[in-house]
């Protein structure tokens, strides 16, 4: 008789706190700082645990001090040390951003090369909970956007941990975009197929490779962190219409894999993009371009995106949630595609 | 320096209970829909939810000198101040529940509430504030017009960089502005003392070459005396100062909050200096009202606040298209 044994399954914001424990014991190079990483182990879990193992001298609680403390981590990082430093939400990247696009991401280059800043910039993104305009954003695009720093966004897990052991081991900036609604806090309302099974030791996932999660024919859903979900639902939803959707996570923005991307498309020829970030100047107008830029040829229908309106993120649900994407908004985009 | 008159007493009082009142009511109502399991989306109340249960006094105390014209700007912990500024509380509670009747339709919530008619508003991002204060006090003094600003932050907030670069520039240029720092020894769960190398922060005023105070005990009337002495100060042309109020907070970080941070104790020895309690029992010793009008007072900021939960109940959602409104006027 064979005992299948109970695959463990993490929350994201455990399997992040398993990689940095997990490299933490392995370097002791490597600390965090933030606020509220300490005791409290993050607002939103991910460095939980970490404090009571390894002390208040590698978790150090910052005081809202975001330029100070994500600059001291580029001048640590150029040092020697490995810093990760938490942005508690990606919206408050106005207080700092100087520290993170005209240091942390320029800094290797300015030196020529010679002077590496290995540091992990993570930062919460998402809406959907009525946070309003400056705790919902994701700005995938704004960073992803900016030259120097690898952008990756996990969508579950699995990927969680091993795109933070890949970036702590990096030798470059990498700025670690996490979605609030994966994280498994229960108070924000959980993805559940973002809480999978998770690999006890450690391992990398390549940051700059996307993932086919789901296979299909006749149409490519490609997305990244909380939109992965979406767009399974959605495909769910299209087969009972006999429509055969393949789901792309890109994991990573920078470096985009685009060539998976257009591989997808080749075999589909049809693209939807679903972003959670705002509609223009952003991922889902890069990711068509990169598909049209290459062949326009593949496509057999107009390319869609169903992305957030360019709008601040309004706090009153109706609107919001009328605002998010979701899977019929992809269903609809996909009928929606072959009108004239 | 100005001691409050009976009036401005009996006005804190009752500013002070109308605003816990608002938070017992928001507190209650926040946790409909939100039991057995806690989950932020849910109920009529949704979102993050900070209250200010302990720190009315450095709203009264301050606000009292204030009119509508006067510029306030607050945290993404506001109701209180927003109740002694003189916000619609209506259209207040209504923002909160995200209604078309709110102040902002709905866009904005308990973050961020903006009434331009008595020049109240408020921000999540710590310490986003004091540029607009400085900035609207420059703009009184550019227009030659009367009116002081007023920025209120938390002690957590002290620490940032805008801190530091708007109290400079604010003294450089003799601006009519009153910086207020709310000092709850907390910012979520980090202790001022783990945050700040220093053990007050109205010393730094010095630095700035502005006046500094440090008002203990969270006490209505000392807010009243520092900050009159204050604001008049602005007023006459004399530039900013600093305020720093040793105040409580009474509840979590935000609602949700477990507070296992907190040292063994911590909370029970607050709970037992609630300002309005103790408020209340000095105004009857003193002889500045009787018990009778205590209730009077109190069924009076009652029937405000249920005015207004009624009044956003009953009010309509907005509709959703009417989100891609109002990004531009
Ligand atoms: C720039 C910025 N960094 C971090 C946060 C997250 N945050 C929200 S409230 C808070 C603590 C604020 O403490 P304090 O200023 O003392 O105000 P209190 O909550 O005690 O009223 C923090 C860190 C934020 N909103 N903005
Ligand atoms: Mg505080």
């Amino acid at each position: 008789m064979t005992t299948a044994v109970k695959e463990r399954k993490l929350t994201v914001a455990r399997a992040m706190a398993e990689a940095v424990a997990q490299e933490m014991r392995l370097d002791p190079k490597v600390f965090v700082m933030g606020e509220d990483i300490g005791q409290l182990g993050g607002v939103f879990g991910n460095t939980r645990g970490l404090y009571d193992e390894f002390g208040k001298t590698r978790i150090r609680d910052t005081p809202i001090s975001e330029t100070a403390f994500i600059g001291a981590a580029v001048g640590a990082a150029s040092d020697g040390m490995r810093p990760i430093v938490e942005l508690m939400f990606v919206d408050f990247f106005g207080v700092c951003m100087d520290a993170i696009y005209n240091l942390m991401a320029k800094n290797t280059y300015f030196s020529g090369g010679k002077i590496p800043v290995p540091m992990v910039l993570m930062a919460s993104t998402g809406a959907g909970y009525s946070d309003a305009a400056q705790h919902s954003q994701c700005l995938y695009g704004t960073f992803a956007h900016l030259p120097g720093m690898k952008v990756v966004v996990p969508s579950n897990a699995y990927d969680a941990k091993g795109l933070m052991t890949a970036a702590i081991r990096d030798d470059n900036p990498v700025v670690y975009l996490f979605h609030k609604s994966l994280q498994g806090m229960g108070w924000l309302g959980t993805e559940k197929g973002a809480t999978v099974p998770v690999p006890e030791e450690p391992y990398i996932v390549e940051i700059g490779k996307a993932k086919t999660v789901r296979e299909g024919r006749d149409v490519s859903l490609v997305s990244l962190g909380a939109g992965v979900h979406h767009a399974l639902r959605a495909a769910a939803q299209l087969e009972k219409d006999g429509v055969s959707a393949e789901v792309i996570d890109l994991r990573s923005l920078v470096p985009l894999d685009r060539e998976h991307v257009i591989a997808s498309v080749r075999k589909t020829g049809r693209l939807i993009v679903i972003d959670e970030d705002y509609h223009s100047f952003g991922v889902s107008g890069e990711i068509i371009a990169s598909v049209v830029e290459h062949d326009i040829g593949m496509l057999k229908a107009r390319p869609q995106r169903v992305a957030f309106p360019d709008i601040p993120i309004p706090f009153t649900p109706v609107m919001e949630q009328w605002a998010l994407p979701n899977a019929d908004k992809i269903v609809a985009a996909y009928h929606a595609m072959h009108k004239e | 320096m100005t001691q409050p008159n009976n009036s401005q007493r009996l006005w804190m009082y009752e500013q002070m209970l109308t605003s816990r009142y608002m938070e017992e009511s928001i507190e209650r109502i926040y946790m409909e829909g939100k039991t057995p399991v806690f989950n932020m989306a849910k109920g009529p109340i949704p979102g993050e939810m900070h209250l200010s249960n302990g720190q009315e006094p450095c709203a009264v105390g301050v606000c009292a000198h204030l009119d509508a014209g006067d510029i306030v700007t607050a945290t993404h912990r506001p109701h209180h101040i927003a109740v002694a500024k003189g916000v619609d509380l209506n259209e207040m509670m209504a923002e909160i529940f995200g209604k078309a009747t709110g102040l902002s339709g709905g866009r904005g919530g308990h973050m961020h509430l903006f009434d331009g008619r008595v020049n109240f508003s408020c921000s999540g991002i710590i310490a986003e504030g004091m540029g607009p204060a400085v900035g609207a006090a420059l703009s009184r003094q550019m227009q030659g017009k009367p009116g002081v600003a007023v920025s209120f932050i938390g002690e957590g907030a002290a620490n940032q960089g805008a801190f530091h670069e708007t109290l400079n520039l604010a003294a450089l240029w003799k601006l009519p502005v009153v910086f207020v720092i709310e000092d709850n020894a907390w910012g979520i769960s980090v202790a001022k003392a783990s945050a700040t190398c220093i053990a007050q922060h109205h010393v730094r005023a010095a630095a700035y070459g502005m006046p500094g105070v440090f008002v203990e005990n969270n006490d209505p009337d000392g807010v009243f005396r520092a900050s009159g002495e204050a604001i008049e100060r602005a007023r006459a042309g004399g530039g900013p100062t600093l305020i720093e109020i040793e105040t409580y907070r009474l509840a979590g970080h935000f609602m949700g909050d477990g507070e296992t941070y907190r040292p063994e104790g911590e909370k029970d020895g607050l709970m037992k200096k609630d300002p309005i309690p103790g408020y209340r029992q000095r105004l009857i010793d003193e002889g500045v009202m009787t018990e009778a009008q205590a209730e009077d007072i109190a069924a009076r900021a009652r029937g405000r606040i249920d005015e207004a939960v009624q009044f956003a109940r009953e009010s309509p959602y907005p509709r959703p298209e009417e989100a891609l409104e109002q990004v531009f006027v």
